[in-house]
């Protein structure tokens, strides 16, 4: 490491205590050329992976869902349901691995936990208001805490947007530590909602005040929005987690989230970790996929791949 | 680790014949003198097919057919019916695209992405666009009613066969000439190819002739008598030869020849992005490329950083068999240009710079080169003033936005150049001031049939693409 590097690394943990320093990093940052940047994505989905190495990424990409339900109609049956398919997801071929996690609103955690004790599937509670975060901090903390004391142990919690783009930085860089506290041991994955960020120069530096304020995931979207996860506001995220981790030695993982729905699409965004972050990455303790059909995709082209032939759409159980 | 299983385009999908004649007056025909030589796949050695070897005869031959088919048939033809011919073509490519793109990256050692992606999709656009120029020409600028020209006779390289055809055909049919066309001797399968696609759209015979040779064909035919219109892309060291051989005469000479592009970074420009472009700019086609960034210059104050990212982005370049889709970098196009580049590059390491390369294994067989680059590079080095056309970058490092003009300027070569930056008036200034013929912004070796190419000082004259590339074949 350079020595610019190192005083870099002493530097960062000042930021967050004013405005201005905050501001004149953020927007230091170096700009994102958005022909530039899409180009890029569009080029690493060209890659073209298959067989043995399809084979891996398809297990790979099984291992990193975060298996989704945010409904307004979700039933402790149903969650139940989800979580006994997070655990087994293929019941007819126990060489499938389980997923990375279930993600669940707070009410829902409960029938939840009972269900994943102890298997090493995590329990993921979104909180702090999703998907809109607008609720007084007091009641967006209590919202944290109540998820990790029912059980979960990473909280998806969702930047102020109005904040963040009328450019009161700090409010947000407060948030987002207060929130990390009431966490507790709990994982924190910030949601950037890039959707309703505009550009990938806001991106980058939205994802920079989030792992500068504490934040173990930086994850893309609500799934609430019209415009969720997209190849290229993951690659800049992407850089912006190895660009941290160079400046302060602290490794942030990133969560595509909304819109990914087939292996294809997981496919090339595993190309794009593997090209531009490394192997680090490409573990579940580093990389989720935020998605709920994605995982019978998965399972249909895992079983297309055993056993050379397509199963119909009622071999895989509904969520 | 996340390790690419094979990928490998089918090369059964085109059909290499074992022997090719040449193409005249609409038919493949037999050399006079016999002459033959072989066309061999540079990613292996193994050798592809015989091609017929041009000599004075045939290319007389060549060149009275074009005569007559431009006095008889093609030169009365009414624009729009020129369009249609050209329309078809186009149309053809793009059906036989995938045969096209795996014959080139055969015979050319380019990755089948790049052939794929890049060369036969711009192929079929520049027959597209011209197309619709044919019946518009007295709307392009040049006056009411611009006449065509005559015979053309075009000499392309070997770093986009089938590219180059296209820069080199499509306008001047368009204008209403017709051609004898030389491809060069180690890439002329997809020019070949090229004629049957005529033979399929029923082009009039005569309108294209196609004669394989090596330098002396393509001197025959640039010397002959018969011609009125010389278009060569190439070195500088045979276009001024051409540039010679034609002075006195009536032909028209257009000259498209080497190039030392910068590719300039500043200290805002958008890091990543950039690097994208600097690596697109020298390892797109293996560095074979006129106008590739073959000169990195980055301001000082960033010069660590961006060294580290393209670093770290050079490591992710996937060497290897061209037809592999995964494949980023190919084979070298030939021995001779292997050698070229070894030579040059150890020139470097000789005079004080410094060489990195990432770790990657490159095959036993066939001819390949390792992505390189030169790094404490000074304006005195050779592989800062000579072409190496090769995926070799040279990198220096400038202070002011006024010695970054300087150093970019500083070459006898004119073809293109790179700006990286986040500020539209530092564009705009640079622009005025760089002595190239294509100035890129934020990005690197785009190309579009819309937008004219070509070069200032030893980087040749005229242009190509565009209502620009119609004034060559136009009596304008």
């Amino acid at each position: 490491m350079t020595a610019t590097a190192t005083s870099a690394r002493s530097d960062l943990s000042e930021l967050g205590r004013s405005e201005t320093a905050l501001r004149t990093f953020l927007h230091g940052l170096p700009g994102v050329d958005q022909v530039g940047a899409e180009q890029r994505a569009a080029q690493l989905g060209t890659r073209s992976i298959k067989t043995t190495a399809k084979a891996q990424a398809i297990d790979l990409a099984i291992r990193m869902v975060d298996l989704t339900t945010l409904e307004g109609a979700d039933t402790p049956g149903k969650v139940r349901a989800l979580a006994a398919k997070a655990l087994r997801p293929d019941p007819a071929d126990p060489s499938c691995p389980h997923v990375g996690a279930v993600c669940v609103y707070p009410a829902m955690v409960p029938h939840v936990a009972e269900v994943l004790r102890g298997s090493g599937v995590h329990l993921a509670s979104v909180a702090t208001a999703f998907p809109s975060g607008q609720a007084p901090l007091e009641i967006k903390l209590a919202d944290t805490r109540a998820a990790v004391a029912a059980g979960a142990d990473e909280i998806d919690m969702v930047i102020n947007r109005g904040a963040f783009l009328a450019g009161r930085y700090k409010e947000v860089y407060d948030e987002i530590v207060a929130t990390k506290e009431a966490c507790g041991d709990a994982h924190l994955k910030v949601i950037l909602e890039t959707g309703e960020l505009a550009t990938y120069d806001n991106v980058r530096r939205a994802s920079w005040l989030a792992m500068l304020a504490g934040g173990d995931f930086i994850k893309t979207s609500t799934g609430k929005v019209p415009v969720a996860a997209t190849p290229p506001v993951t690659l800049v995220m992407l850089e912006a987690v190895r660009d941290f981790r160079a400046a302060t030695g602290r490794q942030v993982g990133v969560k595509p989230a909304g819109g990914i729905k087939t292996t294809k699409d997981a496919i090339k965004y595993l190309v794009m970790v593997n090209e531009t972050v490394g192997p680090d990455w490409l573990d579940p303790d580093w990389f989720r996929f935020g998605a709920s059909s994605l995982l019978n995709d998965l399972l249909m082209q895992r079983t297309k791949l055993t056993t050379g032939v397509y199963a119909g759409p009622d071999y895989f159980t509904l969520d | 680790m996340f390790e690419y299983a094979p990928a490998p385009e089918s090369r059964s999908v085109v059909d290499i014949k074992p022997s090719y004649g040449l193409f005249v007056d609409g038919k493949f025909v037999d050399p006079t003198d016999g002459g033959s030589f072989k066309s061999i796949n540079p990613a292996s050695e193994e050798v592809l097919a015989e091609i017929a070897e041009a000599g004075s005869q045939d290319v007389d031959r060549a060149v009275r057919a074009a005569r007559q088919a431009y006095e008889k048939v093609w030169g009365p033809m009414p624009g729009r019916d020129r369009a249609k011919y050209l329309y078809r073509i186009a149309r053809i490519i793009q059906e036989r695209s995938r045969e096209l793109a795996v014959l080139e990256s055969l015979d050319n050692g380019k990755p089948i992405k790049e052939s794929r992606d890049v060369d036969v999709p711009l192929v079929a656009a520049h027959f597209f666009y011209y197309a619709g120029w044919a019946d518009k020409l007295e709307h392009a600028g040049f006056g009411p009613n611009p006449r065509s020209l005559g015979v053309a006779a075009q000499v392309i390289p070997w770093n986009f066969p089938l590219l180059m055809l296209a820069w080199k055909i499509a306008p001047a049919l368009a204008a209403g000439n017709t051609v004898v066309l030389k491809p060069a001797e180690t890439t002329p399968l997809t020019a070949l190819l090229f004629a049957e696609i005529c033979q399929q759209a029923d082009l009039p015979a005569g309108v294209v002739n196609i004669v394989t040779g090596a330098g002396e064909t393509g001197r025959a035919l640039v010397e002959h008598p018969g011609v009125d219109k010389v278009a060569f892309t190439g070195s500088t060291e045979v276009g001024k030869a051409i540039a010679r051989a034609v002075a006195g005469t009536r032909k028209k000479l257009t000259l498209e020849l080497g190039g030392k592009a910068a590719n300039i970074v500043f200290d805002d420009a958008p890091v990543d992005q950039a690097v994208e472009g600097i690596v697109n700019g020298i390892f797109f086609n293996q560095g074979h490329v006129c106008c590739a960034g073959s000169r990195l210059l980055i301001q000082e104050s960033v010069a660590d950083r961006v060294l580290e990212s393209l670093k770290r982005r050079m490591a992710q370049l996937r060497v290897g068999d061209p037809l592999d889709k995964n494949t980023d970098i190919g084979a070298i196009n030939s021995a001779a240009q292997l050698a070229r580049i070894r030579e040059l590059s150890e020139a470097g390491s000789a005079e004080g710079a410094e060489r990195w390369s990432p770790p990657c294994e490159l095959p036993d067989r066939g001819f390949w080169f390792a992505p390189t680059i030169f790094t404490g590079v000074t304006q005195a080095h050779r592989i800062a003033r000579e072409e190496i056309f090769g995926p070799v970058l040279s990198v220096l490092t400038f202070r002011t936005p006024a010695e970054a003009v300087e150093k970019a300027n500083n070459t006898p070569y004119g073809l293109s150049a790179g700006i990286w930056t986040d500020k539209g008036s530092r564009i705009l200034w640079m622009a005025d001031r760089l002595r190239a013929g294509v100035v890129w912004a934020n990005t690197f070796n785009k190309f579009d049939p819309t937008s004219p190419f070509g070069g200032y000082k030893e980087s040749g004259y005229g242009r190509e693409g565009g209502r620009h590339g119609l004034e060559a074949y136009l009596n304008v």
